[in-house]
């Protein structure tokens, strides 16, 4: 399909790997913070979602910066998360997919805080009549019927994974096939001579990327809003 | 049998209500804005009133004294509400089902049939909620109710949403129902010739108070709206 180089086919399968994995290890914590932000009163809340909303507004560089200060290899995080499980994030994929997964995690928690919200609280209250506990409602009821939300969170992720740039070479550079998405390689090609024909290649296949993602997220919305008013 | 003595402050009104029901179905009859939805919710546990004392047999649901509230999901009381409440994201039968599923029990084949049969919904079981009529949907949340099997089944207001035709079509399964089912009832509406129809006790309520306990009697009283 595309005529591409094994070195820029490393790119994409990396940039899909650290896309997925993000969206993967983003998707928990931010069901988590979704449902806080959308149903309880705590001390401390505004500060939550003010923390969660800060890699939309901090420049990329600045995240990058701070994630190499704690979770560098001698940062207080990384030191810690090196020494006792022996996980590793500075200049290697998965410190790619930490810097992806922190920037994407505002679209992510605001996607599925705003589907939560939108859910009729009445139906809560008639399963917890029927017999469900707090935990059962959300399971059965909240969860399913925010399921819409969640997908198009989920998608929003991946693609803000796919394209994040700025924070993932400050913190973990441009290595190829380590830390080189299809990104970091496009600005790499594009600062070399004769690097041009490449550089449009891979800027095609990440058209495609997109474009499927989105197409996916519409068909899935779709069949799960089918569900609550078909028949 | 279930007793209330509650206070509770909403708004404007104070609902200081005390009662006693004594099995079969009692109507809470009074005018829109009464209280009436809430001391039911308070019966269900999904409000907790400022003071008092719910017991239903020898069961305290509620004691501010002692400390006492179950929750909602610990009670075991079927509630119809207005609205119905089926969930969108699951079929009728999956509706219905939900309450015996979400609880752990096995499924009772032969009660589930005999109460899709008294409804009459047994064309519906596969379908959505959301095409549903009016009339379907209520006759539907009222066997979702009694499958999980009630200790008392509070209907609040039930018909308020259906035209004068759909009412008439659900008012004679409700009646078999408190024939049949003998589940204890509490039907809440500001219509006379429902609870005349349904009940045998009534309960007056007017500005959050009990003005009156005692029989179909309190219904000629004096127009309630």
């Amino acid at each position: 399909m595309f005529d591409l180089t094994p070195e820029e086919w490393t790119a994409v399968a990396l940039s899909l790997r650290i896309a997925l994995a993000a969206t993967a290890a983003a998707l928990p914590l931010g069901i988590a913070v979704a449902w806080l932000l959308a149903r309880k009163n705590f001390w401390g809340k505004a500060l939550l979602d003010a923390m969660v909303h800060l890699p939309l507004v901090l420049p990329p560089v600045v995240t990058g910066y701070l994630l190499l200060i704690w979770f560098g290899r001698k940062g207080p995080v990384g030191a810690f998360l090196a020494d006792h499980f022996g996980i590793v994030f500075s200049f290697r994929w998965t410190g790619a997919a930490l810097a992806c997964g922190v920037m994407a995690f505002p679209l992510l928690v605001r996607a599925i805080r705003l589907s939560f919200e939108s859910i009729d609280r009445r139906l809560e209250d008639a399963a917890s009549t029927l017999g469900a506990s707090g935990f059962w409602v959300f399971v059965t009821v909240t969860l399913p019927l925010a399921l819409p939300g969640v997908i198009a969170g989920m998608v929003l992720c991946f693609a803000k994974a796919l394209g994040e740039f700025g924070a993932t070479i400050t913190f973990v550079s441009n290595i190829p096939g380590e830390t080189q998405t299809i990104s970091a390689a496009i600005y790499t090609l594009t600062q070399v001579p004769g690097g041009d024909a490449a550089a449009l290649r891979l800027v095609a296949v990440a058209v495609v990327i997109s474009f499927a993602a989105l197409i996916a997220s519409e068909w899935f919305a779709r069949r799960a809003g089918l569900r609550y008013h078909g028949d | 049998m279930l007793s209330v003595n509650v206070e509770k402050r909403l708004g404007e009104i104070t609902v200081a209500t005390t009662f006693e029901t004594a099995g079969g179905v009692t109507a809470l009859f009074g005018p829109s804005g009464a209280g009436k939805t809430s001391i039911v919710n308070m019966i269900a546990g999904l409000i907790a009133p400022d003071r008092g004392r719910i017991a239903l047999d020898d069961t305290v649901l509620f004691d501010s004294a002692a400390r006492i509230n179950l929750p909602p999901h610990r009670r075991r009381i079927g509630y119809v509400f207005q609205e119905g409440r089926l969930f969108p994201h699951l079929s009728v039968a999956q509706n219905l089902d939900y309450g015996r599923w979400i609880g752990g029990f096995d499924p009772d084949a032969a009660e589930r049939a005999r109460i899709v049969d008294l409804l009459d919904i047994g064309a519906l079981l596969g379908r959505r909620p959301g095409r549903l009529s009016g009339g379907e949907r209520q006759r539907v949340a009222v066997g979702r109710a009694l499958l999980m099997k009630p200790r008392l089944l509070l209907l609040d207001e039930p018909l308020a949403s259906l035209d004068r035709a759909r009412k008439l079509e659900i008012l004679p399964y409700l009646a078999r129902l408190r024939d049949e089912a003998k589940v204890p009832m509490i039907y809440v509406s500001h219509q006379a010739g429902e609870i005349l129809r349904l009940a045998s006790q009534v309960v007056r309520i007017e500005d959050g108070r009990v003005l009156a306990v005692g029989g179909l009697e309190l219904l000629d009283a004096e127009p309630a709206h």
